[in-house]
């Protein structure tokens, strides 16, 4: 078991609703960005003295632009219908992690000086009758703290009966913090990267060149087939846009390989691109629209410069909301792509489509020495869609596991689709200096894993996002599991696939 | 004219010019701010009609909080379900069937609902009684309680047992309270019976009126401007451009 200089929670049979227990989490801090950093996204490097009243303007500015933010903050009852669903409440029993807690954090602050209530109570010295609170540098201390402990995944909002969405709340206060020169180091440091290299990683175009061709060695050396993964190839058909992990992180990198193999056995021509080497959009996680553009613009640059006819994106959570709910109106229109295909599919989508083709050769008895279970990432069950019919990010990618796989056992139903829970790492939080908050925060899913690994024998459990993979590598032992039971979709795809002209074990022995 | 029937009389124009202009003020903040991106909670109706009938499920029957919590779902719909239904029965106070503003068919649903309206002030404060308890009782709720939240709650209550205490134990001059009201809308001001029943329930009442948009009631019409749930899911197929996004592309 992975040491921890916390306490790592103990794994039940069921999941249970902690008692509130204060202030448990309040020193959990994420590094702050440098001054260098916050000025590349345009924001002041420092906190300046009147960044009581500049944080004020800025609430004001986002209120005037984002309606979510205005009704959610007016609309709350208190009906409580949220305080038990957060897994990361679930994973620390503090309350402020609580959804409309956390939203309170902020709505204090928007009651105090924007509404009449507040207003009315406040010049009483006491406003907190109405649930308002004067903006203190402890208020901004907690702030920093609580609103780095959301991972923007939106279970709350499910079961909401007003559809408060906790995660439009904490991109709003992380857009203010910035603003008066508070960002996170991770997140802001990350855009600075793929705004000067062209992703997450700070992979250069060299570097990257050479990994593509090292892998394509390994699918020879494996299968005896030249399989490519080309890079900025002009006139392609189709332009890959995937997470950076993907091109060299365990178990990412094997989903890489498993993509390159269905577009070989598809016969189509397409392409990474240097430029658009990442997926995910790290302007979403700090709510700010402008930066959220500016990373999306790489991606449509790249597809006018190579003359692609379609976009298709990789197995990642977040960067699949950006670009299924976002991209079109962000960087749109994309009519000078084929209008056949929507903009853009998900590879997934492309995948399954070639399976019910006929296309692929798959032999699932492959795959016969695994139990496999299915996480649903947050932000593809709750924030987007695959196919045509609401619920396709829930069908699909359990139909191609199924397809390539005999054994698929799904989890406890309270934990999957629509109200799965995140791997506890998403919004902007995989990053080791909130550890602790990760690996609470994943206690709900590791409950349901350990359950199914229990029950009905789950070997592995399979997910379709970057930031998920990366985070159960590193929590699942600190629950006593291993790191190597998660595995990605497209990796269970090439491992059952048998690709024309493949070396079999026949072949070996003639 | 008696003093305390000029008091009222001006007390309930001023709580409906507040209720009234601050509904409108707060309407019109949420339909003018842009939703510049889609972000309905998924799986999402992909039609305009599916929203519909997704804001229909939510508004009517709670859908969201029934997946959540049992207890407050019931409660929170019993209470609601009872509120209608006794404002269905109040509405002959203030209204006359032979007004030419006045629906034939919206006439007889307020007389169907008379027998029932009334046990539905028991239900409504049943459901309230219900939600208080959970605010008290259960740890997370208490938590996020600010003292506001239990004043509404006793400001409803103290309305619904001064309704039902008129009802069933200290009876008003119901044609002397309708004359009053209908008085006001026509601007010919009658007298206001002087029960002291009567006047702490009319009296909460005007508060709730006043209170309603400055207040979490708000989540009446705040609902229907959530974009988590109306916003229909087509982003791939349709651009969704705020006016200040386009602004951006300039």
């Amino acid at each position: 078991m992975a040491k921890a200089n916390f306490e790592v929670p103990e794994l039940k049979d069921f999941i249970e609703i902690p008692v509130v227990t204060p202030d448990t989490m309040s020193h959990s801090k994420p590094y702050m960005a440098k001054p260098e950093f916050q000025i590349e996204l345009g924001f002041p490097g420092e906190l300046p003295e009147d960044w009581k009243d500049q944080a004020l303007d800025a609430m004001g500015d986002l209120l005037g632009k984002y309606r979510s933010l205005q009704v959610y903050l007016d609309s709350c009852v208190k009906c409580g219908a949220c305080t038990d669903k957060c897994h990361y409440y679930i994973g620390t029993k503090d309350p402020k992690n609580m959804p409309v807690a956390r939203q309170d954090l902020l709505r204090k602050v928007y009651r105090r000086y924007f509404t009449f209530a507040g207003k009315f109570f406040g010049k009483l010295g006491i406003p907190e009758v109405v649930g308002a609170a004067d903006f203190t540098k402890d208020v901004l201390d907690d702030w920093y703290s609580y609103f780095h402990q959301c991972s923007q995944c939106r279970r709350c909002s499910v079961f909401c009966p007003y559809g408060i969405d906790t995660a439009e709340i904490s991109m709003a206060a992380r857009e203010i913090m910035d603003r008066i020169g508070i960002g996170q180091k991770y997140c802001n440091e990350i855009l600075g990267k793929v705004y000067k290299i062209g992703n997450n990683l700070g992979l250069p175009e060299r570097a990257l060149a050479d990994t593509l061709e090292g892998l394509e060695e390994d699918i020879e050396d494996e299968t005896g087939v030249k399989v490519r993964l080309p890079l900025d190839e002009k006139g392609a058909d189709i332009l890959l846009v995937t997470p950076s992990a993907d091109f060299f992180a365990e178990p990412h990198v094997d989903g890489l390989m498993g993509y390159a193999k269905v577009f070989h056995e598809a016969g189509a021509s397409w392409t990474l691109s240097s430029k658009a080497s990442e997926a995910g959009n790290f302007g979403m996680f700090i709510g700010s629209y402008e930066n959220m553009r500016r990373a999306s613009m790489r991606i449509r640059e790249a597809a006018l410069e190579l003359g692609v006819k379609r976009i298709i994106f990789g197995e990642c959570g977040h960067a699949w909301r950006v670009a299924y709910s976002f991209l079109n109106t962000l960087v749109g229109p994309f009519d000078f792509l084929d209008p056949k295909y929507p903009v853009p599919q998900h590879i997934l989508e492309y995948t399954w489509n070639e399976m019910k083709k006929g296309t692929l050769n798959i032999d699932k008895s492959l795959n016969d020495d695994m139990v496999l279970t299915f996480h649903d990432s947050c932000n593809v069950a709750r924030a987007s869609r695959m196919g045509d019919k609401p619920g396709g990010q829930f069908e699909i990618p359990r139909n191609v596991i199924k397809a390539v796989c005999n054994n698929f056992v799904d989890m406890d139903p309270s934990t999957t689709r629509e109200k799965t829970f995140c791997c506890g790492g998403g919004g902007g939080l995989l990053t080791d200096d909130l550890m602790e908050i990760r690996v609470k925060g994943a206690l709900p899913r590791m409950t349901a894993l350990h359950n199914v690994i229990k029950d009905n024998g789950v070997t592995h459990m399979a997910a379709i996002c970057a930031i998920c993979k990366s985070q159960f590598t590193k929590v699942l032992p600190y629950y006593g599991m291993g790191m190597d039971q998660i595995v990605s979709v497209h990796q269970l795809v090439s491992s059952a696939m048998i690709l024309t002209g493949q070396n079999t074990d026949d072949d070996e022995d003639e | 004219m008696s003093f305390l029937t000029v008091t009222y009389a001006l007390i309930f124009y001023a709580a409906t010019a507040l209720l009234i202009g601050g509904l409108a003020w707060r309407i019109t903040l949420f339909a003018k701010a842009p939703a510049p991106l889609k972000i309905p909670t998924t799986p999402a109706p992909t039609t305009q009609t599916g929203v519909v009938l997704r804001m229909f499920r939510e508004v009517v029957f709670f859908e969201s909080l029934f997946k959540s919590t049992k207890w407050t779902w019931l409660f929170g719909w019993m209470f609601h379900i009872g509120l209608l239904l006794v404002l269905l029965r109040h509405s002959r106070y203030f209204i006359n069937p032979d007004w030419f503003w006045v629906p034939h068919i919206f006439w007889e649903l307020v007389e169907l609902v008379q027998p029932f309206g009334i046990y539905a002030g028991f239900v409504m404060v049943a459901g309230l009684a219900g939600l208080w308890s959970r605010r008290i009782l259960v740890d997370r709720v208490r938590y996020i309680s600010a003292l506001s939240d239990h004043l509404m709650l006793l400001l409803i209550i103290l309305i619904g047992l001064s309704g039902l205490t008129m009802k069933f134990i200290a009876h008003t001059d119901i044609i002397s309270v309708k004359a009053f009201f209908i008085g006001l809308i026509t601007f010919n001001w009658q007298a206001i019976p002087t029960d002291f029943i009567f006047l702490l329930h009319i009296s909460l009442v005007a508060t709730l009126m006043a209170i309603f948009p400055y207040s979490k009631l708000l989540h009446a019409p705040g609902i229907f401007f959530s974009p988590t749930r109306n916003q229909v899911d087509n982003p791939r197929e349709r651009r969704h451009l705020s006016e200040w996004a386009k602004r951006l592309e300039q």
